[in-house]
């Protein structure tokens, strides 16, 4: 009962012979050691397992392993850079205090990055309901909320200044 | 988790096919969402689960021009409908319940067919399609059959589907003009929670935009399984639309729901606000209508 599957993660093609009843969280974790996704409650509820499936933020705890197959996958582990430069979403959780205990950050910055990745100017309200399924039991989500915010584009003030970015200067 | 084999087929046939050959010790698996945390906690032990996840023309959404008919497959998932500006515009009822189903990441994965078929009380996708009237479209090895979504449940986790049939797609038809249509699932909280009460109303009016010409009021947590308020609808019919009347409706509606004490809330709680609510949406459904005009 195990089948092959192939799918993209971070960027590098993987090729997996899984057995039918693995979640992809436990692929990640216990197979690959892949373990900054976490694991909190296995039923969907907190967010922890999150992980991003075809540009989608899902729980990887309630997917099943073989349902990757031909799938793009993004985990914690694939954001920052090689030279260890974190990605702008992480670096944004560092400088604004959005992180105490750190086990609910990865699936924050996961469901953060899906959000941002598909509506880059996420408004407060986006951003709480992209978030609903994240729990965390330090910060009171305030300076989590100020992290992504923080993590947005720079808005662009007005035709003028977005003429002079275009600009080489 | 006990092992299972994972099968995946790719029509409709060949689902049915399988679950022929394994009868009952395979499940169909939609999202998963449901499925997963089931076999998880040993309430279902499958030797095989069947995805419907290949079978393309369950995923499909689409709107007949022609006809006007909404035709929503049972693999599509809340986040399809939420994102959909179609239904955002005309189906606003749609996506007032399926917006807040669980978390984004349950509805990225999780589907419309699968809420139905897991029929818990509280089953936000239902209260939309039975208050448009919407129709289930069923598969089995005897053939092809159609249900109305309000006929689907017999009981808590129990639907009238026969062992191997699968839930195709609800069709709806073409709303009339004057139509309002909102839902509001009422909890403690706003995230994660599932509704103490869900409460969906639709109305049609005629051309002076205040006579009532149909009215639907549909209960979630209020029974065993999701109902109409008959009275309370046939109340409305004919009269004109106000604040008095809708609060006369929502009185009658508390009357004829069923429901009772449960850990997340009382009995005389899920009354009172079954009462506030009907005539909150009643109110929501006027505004879409003046708006649309």
């Amino acid at each position: 009962m195990t089948t092959n599957i192939s799918f993209l993660l971070n960027g590098d093609e993987i090729s997996y012979e899984v057995k039918d009843h693995w979640t992809l969280l436990h692929l990640l974790r216990e197979e690959m050691g892949l373990i900054g996704t976490k694991e909190g409650c296995g039923n969907g509820e907190c967010g922890a397992c999150t992980v991003i499936v075809d540009k989608l933020a899902i729980n990887s705890c309630l997917y099943l392993a073989v349902e990757a197959d031909g799938k793009t996958i993004e985990t914690i582990e694939g954001l920052a850079s090689t030279d260890g430069t974190l990605h702008p979403i992480q670096q944004s959780f560092v400088d604004n205090g959005g992180i105490q205990c750190g086990f609910c950050t990865p699936g924050m910055i996961m469901s953060s990055k899906a959000l941002l990745d598909e509506n880059p100017k996420a408004n407060r309200e986006e951003i709480k309901h992209a978030l609903a399924g994240n729990i965390c039991r330090c910060t009171g989500y305030i300076q989590i909320f100020e992290s992504v915010e923080a993590a947005k584009e720079p808005v662009v003030e007005s035709p003028v200044a977005e003429n002079k970015g275009g600009q080489n200067e | 988790m006990k092992p299972f084999k994972y099968l995946s087929p790719a029509t409709v046939e060949e689902a049915i096919a399988f679950h022929g050959r394994h009868t009952e010790t395979a499940k169909y698996i939609g999202g998963g969402t449901d499925v997963i945390v089931k076999v998880k906690e040993g309430l279902m032990e499958p030797d095989y689960l069947i995805s419907l996840k290949k079978i393309e023309e369950l995923s499909e959404l689409h709107k007949n021009e022609a006809t006007g008919e909404l035709s929503i497959g049972a693999m599509v998932t809340h986040a399809t409908l939420e994102k959909s500006l179609m239904i955002q515009n005309e189906y606003p009822i749609i996506y007032d319940a399926v917006s807040n189903i669980g978390s984004l990441q349950v509805r990225n994965v999780g589907t419309i067919g699968g809420n139905l078929i897991n029929a818990v009380p509280s089953a936000d996708g239902a209260i939309p399609l039975i208050a448009l009237d919407g129709v289930a479209i069923l598969q089995s090895p005897d053939g092809e059959r159609s249900v109305e979504v309000k006929d689907l449940f017999i009981e808590p986790y129990k639907t009238i589907l026969k062992p191997g049939e699968i839930l195709k797609k609800i069709t709806i038809q073409p709303q009339a003009p004057h139509t309002g249509s909102a839902y509001i699932k009422f909890g403690r909280r706003a995230a994660m929670e599932l509704p103490l009460i869900g409460i969906g109303v639709l109305l049609t009016v005629n051309d002076d935009l205040v006579t009532c010409t149909k009215a639907r009021i549909c209960l979630g947590v209020a029974a065993p399984t999701p109902m109409r308020a008959f009275d309370a609808e046939s109340l409305l019919v004919g009269k004109k639309i106000d604040e008095k009347i809708l609060i006369e409706a929502g009185k009658i509606a508390a009357d004829e729901s069923r429901v009772r004490d449960s850990v997340r809330g009382k009995a005389w709680h899920r009354k009172e606000m079954i009462r506030v609510q009907v005539k909150r949406m009643g109110l929501k459904c006027q505004q879409i209508i003046r708006n649309n005009s």
